[in-house]
Parts: C-alpha cells; sequence; structure tokens
C-alpha cells in the first residue's frame, strides 16, 4: 500500500507537470472569444484543486491507515456535519463554473446586431459558402435545385437570390474584426464547422438551417475541420477561412461571381470548340484518346466540370508547378491557350463530344486486390469508376491506366494536391495515402482496368 | 409439527439433474452469472482488437495496408458499442447482477429463473446477430457508435445496407434480452430479499445494481424506439429521420424528417446508460472499498440517497451530449445547469469513498488494488465531465479527443477497474480457488499506470483542437509534428494495457486449475453472499434454511467486538435465533 499512496502522489505531481509542461493546449485565439478561454480556465482552476486535494487525501489515508499489525478501523457511520459542510463546500465550487458559463452561453446564442452573414453550406465531403449579395438577403435554396451548375442550391427563380455571392470552392475570406453570424446548412448528412482558432463549433443539420458567430480578430489563414462524423470521407472534408484586412477582402470579394453571374457563363458552342481543340489533339489525340509516348492523357469520356476545373487549375498555378511534377509544366502553358471562357468553354464542350473507347491496358497488377483497395475510392468515384460530380471526383473507368498510375503516386508524393489553394487535391493526397503496399497502385489501376 | 415454508422445506424437487440443465439450460442465477459473463468478456475481447488497430492507424498512418478509411470507422463503431453495450451493461448487470442479488439478498434464485435463462440466450444471439455483420457485403456500420442518421443510412458511410440493418436488429434483440433479465432484477430485489433484509440494510451493490435496472428499463425503451424507426427509414423507405437530401449527387426522394429527434431518442437512452454502468460501478466499489478497509462505508444512507439521486437526475441531462447539435440553443442553459447539479451527489460519494478509508485498516489484496485506482480514474473522468457539461467549455472541445479522453476515463477505464476488482474479490466465491496475488498485482500495475498514459495525453492534444473520428490528419497546420508523437506514444501504451489483459485471462485459467483452495469467506467479509454453507455456492443457495439478517452490510471493525467483522446473519448478542 505505500507503493500504491507513492505512485498516487506521483501521479498527481505528474499530471501538474504535464499540465504545464504539455505543449499541446489551446491554439493561438484568433477571434472574440476570450471569455470561453477564460471559462476553460476557471474551470481548470476549480477541478485542478479538487483533483489534487482528494488524490492526496486519498494517498495520505492509504499510506497513513494501511494495514498493520494491533491496527483497529475506526468505527464512524456517518457524520452530518462533514457531509453537509463537503455538499456546500461542493455547491459552491459547481456554481463558480457554472455562472460564467451560462453568461458566455447567453452571449454565444444572442447574435450582435451588428454582425454580417455567411453561409456555409457543407456536403460530402465538400464546403461551399455564399454571401448575401448588394440587396443583403439571401435568396431561397433548396437541395431539389442542386446540380453542377449551382452546387449550392439557390432557388433560380428568387430575385433575392440573384446578388447572392457563389464561393464553389472551399475557401472563404472574410474581414477582420468584422462579427459574422455563420448560417450552417448541409445538403446530405451531418458536418460541423469548426474552426480551432475561433474557438466555437456548431453541427450543419440536413433540413434545418443552424448558427455560431464569432468576430475574427487576427489575420491569417486557418483550416476548417469538420467535426461531426459524415462518412467515409470524413477526415478529408477541409476548407480554409482566410482573414484579411479590409482592403485585400475588397479586392478578394470583388472577383467572386454573383448567382446571376454563374448562371449566365458562356454555354460551350462544340462545333466551334473543334477548331481551337486542334492545338490540344497534337499531344491529346485527335480523337482525345490520349498519347502515352507524348504523356498526354485521355480525355475523351471526362466530364466537363472536371476538365473545367483543371484548366483553371494550370492556368491559376494551383497545379503543374510543384516540384518533382515533371510533366505538369508541359500542360501549364498550353492551358493559357485557351484561357479566354469561351475558347475554353467551347473547348470543353468539344470534347465532351468525343466517343470514348476502351485504351489497351498498359499496367499489370493483382485486379483482385486491387478491388479490395478499390472499396476506398468507390465511395466518392463510384462502384463502377464513371465519377460523381456531386463529391468532385472524375471518372476512372476508361482512363489511360498509366496516367491513373503516375497520377496516384504524385497524390502520394504530395506532388499533385500540394498547392494550399488545391483543397480537392489535398484531399485525394489524403485518401491516396491509404494505397501503402508498393504494388497497391498497380493493383487497383489493374481494378480499375476491368471497370465498364 | 411446525410449519415449514415452501421455500425452506428440503427436498431437491427443483434441482438440475443432468449437465445439460447444469450448465446449458440452467435457470441457476450463478450459471447464467457466469454465462453472461464470459459472453461479455469474450465479445469485449473483440473490441478489444478493434481498438488496437484503431489505435495503430492513429499512431503509425500511412503504415497498414489491411486499415482504409472503410474499415477504419467500421472498427471506431463496433469497438465503441460492444463495449458500452455487449460488455459494460451485459457485465455488469447480467453478469454480476446476477450473481450477487439473489446472494446478497439472501435468496434462492431469481423470482423467474426461466425468464432469467431466456434472457441470456437473447443476449447470445444478439451477439452472434451483430458479430454476423462483419460478415456480410459491405461488412460492419461504420456511422460511429451514435448511429447518426442520415449518414447511417446513406451510401457514403461504410455497412450502409446490411451492416448497420443487423446493428439495429442487434439492439433490438438486445433489449428484449435486457428487458426480461431487468424486471428479474427489480423483482427479485423488490419482492425476494430475506427476512429481516430491510431496503435500507442492503448492501450498495445491491442498491447500485437496483436503481441502475430500473434507469434502465426506462431508458432502452427509447433506444428501441429510435432503432426501429430507423429500420423502418431504411428498410421501407420512411422518412422519421430523414429530411429533403441530396446524397452524393442524386436527390434522395426522403422528405420532413428530424435527424435531430434521433439525437434526442439516442440520447435519452445514452446518458442513463452511462449510468447504468455507473451506478452498478459506484455500488460494487463501495462494498470493496468497505471490506478491504475493514471499516463501514462512510455515509451509507447519504450513499442510498445519492444512487437515487444520481439515477432520477441522469433522465434530464440528455441533451448535453447535443449542445453543438444545432438543437435549440436555448436548451444549453437548462442542460448545463442540470448537468452540473449531477455532480454534487456524484462528487459526495467520492469523498465518503476517501472517508471510508480514514482511519481504516487498509488491506493490502488485488480487490482493493483496483478500488483504490477507481477513485483516482474515476476522480479524474468526473472532473473532466464538468468541462464537458459545462456548455461554454463544450464548444471548443466538443468532438475532440477531449472527448475520447472524459469519456474513456469515467465510464471505459473507472468501470472497468471495478469491474476487475469486483472479478478478484468474488472469484473465491464463484470457483472455490483464490486467484493468483502476483499475476493480480502485474495486471493492476499495468492497467492502472497505462491506461492514464493513453488517456490523460488525448485530453491535451483534444484541447490542441485534434478532432476524433478522423482516420488521418495529413498536413493540418495547427497540429505540430509532436502531437502525432504523442500519438505514437498512446497507440504503445495501449498495447501493453492489452497485454496486461491476457495476464488476466492467464490468472484466470491458471488459478482456476491451480489456485489455492479458497475458503469461505476469505475476505472476512459481512454480506450474505460469504455465508453460503458451500463453496461455490450450490443450487438453491443456502441449504435448508434462508439466512435471517439482523444488521446492515457494514459492521467493520465494530468497537468492543473481538473479530473485525459481523456477518449480517449473526444475531446480536443474547437475541435467540429467530431462524
Amino acid at each position: 500500500m505505500v507503493a500504491l499512496a507513492v505512485v498516487l502522489v506521483l501521479l498527481v505531481i505528474g499530471s501538474l507537470y504535464f499540465h504545464f509542461a504539455s505543449p499541446w493546449y489551446f491554439t493561438p485565439l484568433a477571434s472574440n472569444w476570450s471569455t470561453i478561454d477564460f471559462t476553460v480556465d476557471v474551470t481548470f482552476w476549480v477541478c485542478g484543486i479538487v483533483f489534487v486535494a482528494v488524490n492526496l487525501f486519498t494517498a495520505y489515508c492509504v499510506w497513513k491507515f494501511r494495514a498493520r499489525k494491533g491496527n483497529k478501523a475506526h468505527y464512524e457511520p456517518e457524520s452530518t456535519k462533514l457531509e453537509v459542510a463537503l455538499t456546500v463546500f461542493t455547491t459552491i465550487g459547481v456554481a463558480a463554473m457554472l455562472t460564467p458559463g451560462l453568461f458566455v452561453w447567453a452571449e454565444f446564442v444572442n447574435v450582435p446586431e451588428n454582425a454580417r452573414e455567411f453561409e456555409a453550406i457543407g456536403k460530402q465531403w465538400h464546403w461551399g459558402f455564399r454571401l448575401p449579395g448588394e440587396d443583403n438577403v439571401f435568396g431561397a435554396s433548396d437541395v431539389r435545385h442542386q446540380s453542377v451548375d449551382n452546387p449550392l442550391g439557390v432557388d433560380p427563380e428568387d430575385a433575392r437570390g440573384q446578388d447572392d455571392i457563389i464561393i464553389a470552392r472551399p475557401i472563404l475570406h472574410l474581414p477582420v474584426d468584422q462579427p459574422y453570424k455563420a448560417l450552417l446548412r448541409s445538403t446530405d448528412v451531418l458536418h460541423n464547422f469548426t474552426v480551432p482558432q475561433f474557438r466555437v463549433k456548431m453541427d450543419l443539420v440536413p433540413g434545418m438551417v443552424t448558427y455560431q458567430w464569432f468576430t475574427p480578430t487576427v489575420p491569417g489563414t486557418y483550416e476548417i475541420l469538420c467535426e461531426e462524423l459524415c462518412g467515409a470521407g470524413h477526415f478529408a472534408m477541409r476548407g480554409k477561412v482566410v482573414v484579411d484586412e479590409p482592403a485585400a477582402y475588397q479586392t478578394w470579394l470583388a472577383n467572386q461571381p454573383t448567382f446571376a453571374e454563374t448562371q449566365s457563363e458562356p454555354v460551350g458552342d462544340a462545333a466551334a470548340g473543334a477548331a481551337n481543340y486542334a492545338v490540344c489533339s497534337a499531344c491529346h489525340g485527335p480523337q482525345g484518346e490520349g498519347n502515352q509516348t507524348l504523356n498526354a492523357p485521355k480525355l475523351a469520356g471526362l466530364d466537363g466540370w472536371y476538365i473545367r476545373r483543371q484548366l483553371l487549375n494550370y492556368q491559376q498555378q494551383l497545379r503543374g508547378t510543384a516540384m518533382g511534377d515533371t510533366f505538369g509544366p508541359q500542360m501549364a502553358p498550353m492551358s493559357q491557350v485557351v484561357a479566354a471562357p469561351a475558347v475554353r468553354e467551347n473547348v470543353i464542350a468539344y470534347i465532351e463530344t468525343l466517343p470514348s473507347t476502351q485504351p489497351t491496358p498498359t499496367v499489370t497488377g493483382d485486379a483482385e486486390r486491387g478491388r479490395a483497395l478499390y472499396q476506398t475510392c468507390s465511395v466518392c468515384h463510384g462502384e463502377s469508376g464513371a465519377g460523381r460530380w456531386g463529391t468532385n471526383a472524375p471518372r476512372l473507368a476508361g482512363m489511360n491506366d498509366w496516367y491513373l498510375e503516375r497520377q496516384l503516386q504524385y497524390f502520394k508524393d504530395g506532388v499533385r494536391g500540394s498547392h494550399p489553394d488545391d483543397i480537392y487535391g489535398d484531399q485525394m493526397g489524403l485518401v491516396a495515402n491509404v494505397l501503402v503496399a508498393d504494388s497497391a497502385i498497380k493493383d487497383v489501376v489493374a481494378y480499375i482496368n476491368t471497370l465498364r | 409439527m411446525a410449519y415449514v415454508a415452501i421455500a425452506d422445506r428440503d427436498h431437491h424437487l427443483h434441482d438440475p439433474q443432468t449437465f445439460i440443465e447444469k450448465y446449458i439450460w440452467s435457470q441457476d442465477h450463478k450459471v447464467i452469472a457466469i454465462q453472461y459473463g464470459s459472453v461479455a468478456i469474450g465479445v469485449g475481447l473483440v473490441a478489444l482488437v478493434l481498438s488496437l488497430l484503431m489505435r495503430l492507424q492513429i499512431g503509425f498512418p500511412d503504415t497498414f495496408s489491411f486499415i482504409t478509411p472503410y474499415n477504419y470507422y467500421q472498427f471506431v463503431t463496433m469497438h465503441g458499442m460492444i463495449m458500452v453495450i455487449y460488455l459494460l451493461t451485459a457485465l455488469f448487470l447480467g453478469g454480476f447482477g446476477n450473481y450477487l442479488i439473489p446472494l446478497m439478498c439472501g435468496a434462492r434464485d431469481m423470482v423467474f429463473p426461466y425468464m432469467n435463462m431466456l434472457s441470456f440466450w437473447v443476449y447470445l444471439v444478439s451477439v452472434i446477430v451483430l458479430l454476423a455483420s462483419f460478415f456480410v457485403p459491405g461488412g460492419p456500420t461504420g456511422a460511429g457508435w451514435t448511429l447518426y442518421p442520415p449518414q447511417t443510412v446513406l451510401e457514403g458511410t461504410p455497412g450502409s445496407d446490411w451492416g448497420i440493418v443487423l446493428m439495429l436488429a442487434s439492439l433490438a434483440i438486445f433489449i428484449v434480452a435486457f428487458t426480461m433479465g431487468g424486471l428479474n432484477y427489480v423483482t427479485t430485489v423488490l419482492q425476494a430479499r430475506c427476512r429481516g433484509m430491510t431496503l435500507m440494510r442492503m448492501p450498495l451493490s445491491v442498491w447500485g445494481i437496483f436503481v441502475a435496472t430500473i434507469l434502465g428499463l426506462l431508458a432502452f425503451p427509447a433506444l428501441l424506439v429510435a432503432a426501429i424507426m430507423m429500420l423502418l427509414d431504411r428498410l421501407i423507405g420512411t422518412s422519421f429521420f430523414m429530411p429533403a437530401l441530396m446524397s452524393l449527387g442524386d436527390i434522395n426522394g426522403t422528405e420532413g424528417g428530424s435527424p435531430i429527434l434521433f439525437q434526442h431518442l439516442f440520447w435519452f437512452f445514452g446518458h442513463p446508460e452511462v449510468y447504468i454502468v455507473a451506478l452498478p460501478a459506484f455500488g460494487i466499489v463501495s462494498d470493496l472499498l468497505s471490506t478491504h478497509a475493514r471499516k463501514n462505508i462512510f455515509g451509507y444512507r447519504m450513499m442510498v440517497w445519492a444512487i437515487v439521486a444520481i439515477g432520477a437526475l441522469s433522465f434530464v441531462v440528455w441533451a448535453h451530449h447535443m449542445y453543438v447539435s444545432g438543437m435549440n440553443p436555448y436548451f444549453g442553459f437548462f442542460f448545463a445547469t442540470t448537468t452540473l447539479i449531477i455532480a454534487i451527489p456524484t462528487a459526495i460519494k467520492v469523498y465518503n469513498w476517501v472517508l471510508t478509508l480514514w482511519r481504516g485498516d487498509i488491506q493490502i489484496n488485488i480487490p482493493n488494488l483496483f478500488a483504490i485506482g477507481f477513485i483516482f480514474t474515476f476522480v479524474h473522468g468526473g472532473l473532466t465531465g464538468l468541462f464537458l457539461g459545462n456548455v461554454t467549455v463544450d464548444l471548443p472541445l466538443s468532438d475532440t479527443y477531449f472527448v475520447i479522453g472524459h469519456f474513456h476515463m469515467v465510464m471505459g477505464v473507472s468501470p472497468v477497474m471495478v469491474l476487475f476488482g469486483a472479478i478478484y474479490h468474488w472469484f473465491p466465491k464463484l470457483t472455490g480457488k483464490m486467484p493468483n496475488e502476483l499475476l493480480g498485482r502485474i495486471h493492476f500495475w499495468m492497467t492502472f499506470l497505462g491506461t492514464y498514459a493513453i488517456y490523460l495525453p488525448m485530453h491535451y492534444i483534444g484541447i490542441l483542437g485534434m478532432p476524433r473520428r478522423y482516420y488521418a490528419y495529413g498536413t493540418t497546420d495547427f497540429i505540430p509534428e509532436s502531437a502525432h508523437a504523442v500519438n505514437e506514444a498512446i497507440t504503445i501504451a495501449a498495447i501493453v494495457v492489452a497485454t496486461a489483459q491476457v495476464i488476466f485471462l492467464i490468472n484466470v485459467f491458471y488459478s482456476l486449475r491451480k489456485g489455492k483452495t479458497a475458503p469461505d469467506n476469505p475476505w472476512g467479509a459481512t454480506t450474505l453472499e460469504w455465508q453460503t454453507p458451500q463453496t461455490p455456492p450450490v443450487h438453491g443457495n443456502w441449504g435448508p434454511k434462508l439466512p435471517v439478517v439482523y444488521r446492515w452490510a457494514y459492521d467493520y471493525s465494530v468497537p468492543g467486538e473481538a473479530k473485525d467483522f459481523i456477518p449480517q446473519n449473526e444475531p446480536p448478542k443474547g437475541h435467540s435465533s429467530l431462524a
């Protein structure tokens, strides 16, 4: 029992040491919620004192009253005085923690008058955002309006929604020192909007709008984490909040499209695109069938939204700039040839008309082992590998296997998806790490080769 | 000839005659207790292995090709559900409840022995159905043990085709089993106590199990309802919990349901469930501390009322699991207040355990090591509960590793410390053999220190902001390299703790075969189960005459007595025996 008493004392000392010496504690606060940190501090003090007192007293008893020859325990069934005193003491401690807790919660529940609003929309496993636009009112929205061209489901008939700012990428900018009420909306399952540096969080619940509020106080870039389990891709549901000085914020804002603008993007003309495609066909082939010798992947069969995103990634240097990327830099300047929106859309429209034929397999792997690995891929890319705009996942089936192999290696090595603004690529990078074994990439590609 | 009550007549008509009646289709509460306990521990070992697989992934990401995100979430879910329901609930109530209630109350058996037997077999079916989900297409559900819709039944979640159906079916079957057992425990406590065993003379073990069972009978129906409604959502396309939604790019077709409704139903069960596990632990540890400190439990009446008060309050705190769920935020005020109020009777219990040690004669043995270890782990887990229960403090900490650290300390490690203490304590009565002291001590130290090494750091990486239920963290700006290193250390500690459980099993089997023969009352305990005419007790427990109780369960070291304990059934001096 002496050993136990000593260990209890050491555990108390060790816990206190761990508390004060541990490098793992709150991230530096970047919002107005210092009152939350204060309440946590109060709780630590009250609980810490009780922890030390109870355990040291236990250790003392264990040592002092350990069984020894001739010892006899004291007989004392109860002591009303002592029990009442301890109850009162405990009640005071509890009140000391609860009081600030309730006051701060009242602050959290009541949004200040001068707060502006933004909407965060979660879906498996991506973030999108909406600002109310010039009229300061959000247009109606509904999941039934959602499509590849209207990813946030804004009601196209609602006049109030036309000026809403649509941010379809998971990166939101906010001006510093401006209180914001975040309206939270999910289109599928529960999610949770958390920026650890802001301290507050709230779930997104499909079928209703929830909220939280905060004032960002420190310029910088912060990660948004989903903290409510939302399916197999939960851990890869990432976004960013960039807190800007007002001027920088205005510059960013001016570049974001309104809903009306997103709906009036030029519609591609495939016939016109045929001429523009000539420059692409030099490498990718006249039918977009791809050319392994020139390291140009097959394009036929890809969805328009995916081609658009990659062209934009190349143009904005989110792709093709990383160390170790041998072939991306070749594509980057070519993407500028179709930089004009009308030209880009025409080319995309033309590529969508190209017939997709099954390429000859070039990669050999164990397709049976690949099938098991593909389970992870299928969550976003679909069982048949046809791709899904809903999860931002491109087609895999029927594409060049040598290209898939190279890209998987790039994702794993951080060559692709490493640009801080390429959040979709970053997501794939997280998931590609599932392919641990040396042969895993070849195996999974071999399985994809069997998909039709 | 004097009248002899039927229960007291000396005959063996009801004694089991064949091997099957004795050990398989047994209606003897002691056999059923062992059956319940063995299955619970067996399925608990599965959950232990699952936790190791999870820890391997968190400690060493990108290393094991067989742990995909898909599997990882399945491991998480099955680990949680098995530990909470199929191990802890089943072992405390089905195992210890069954063994202790009749023996401690001085009854021959449960009042409905046949139903008691059915309870075990139905429980076994629920376990088989649950484990079967590992072998269906898509595997078990990976929705998290809370099974929150809509994701639970949608394609993006592992096991959303068959795994979830089996999980819900298994829960429903478990609840049937629990109800049959639970009605039995409550009725037995109320109706079958021997002469003199007033409610306020019952050992706290029985009080804890009794109140926990009442909680279970009131709380499990909420889970049953939720499970049935979700099964309907999954199988025939109803929309109880499903609003209009678009899943992976396709309109789902459901409309008007409420995901938050499920959360209320789940936690209306889920919070009392915490106390369904905790109250038996509170009760049992009180008896262990009192017996091994050779001192009466301090403040017995207060202890009883604290159990009752905690049980009642546990029904009005459920939404503290939902502060950031999107429910009406004004609920936060109410539930934070009730939650912190529940700390008061709980704190009183802690004080009284420590005050039981004060001026005691504290024995050195394995059950006592575990009991005192429990005080430490429970104080830690209870105090961190005050963080999460206080709505404001919950904001930064909810859904982080702080929560994992907290609930594992308070309802993982603490009840398990009591379970081990209880197994070592009653092993002599259960088997007639003494457990091996050295192996027991190794088991205690590895478990006690190892679990603290696992869970203390988790609180801090939680405060840092590391979210729970992440398969991998990748490069996240605010998470330093050292946090990944601490995760490696935690995984190593987890492997050590798992190894300790192998030592425990070795001890059980070794002591069963080679252990020293146990005397009838090796610890010098006062309660009735130690006063049986045989060890282990035979069918009917008491031989021809039921015991008669003259005193409370805590007459240890009574002044002026030669012995340092007086059994409950020992008549006062000069008192002619009632029997």
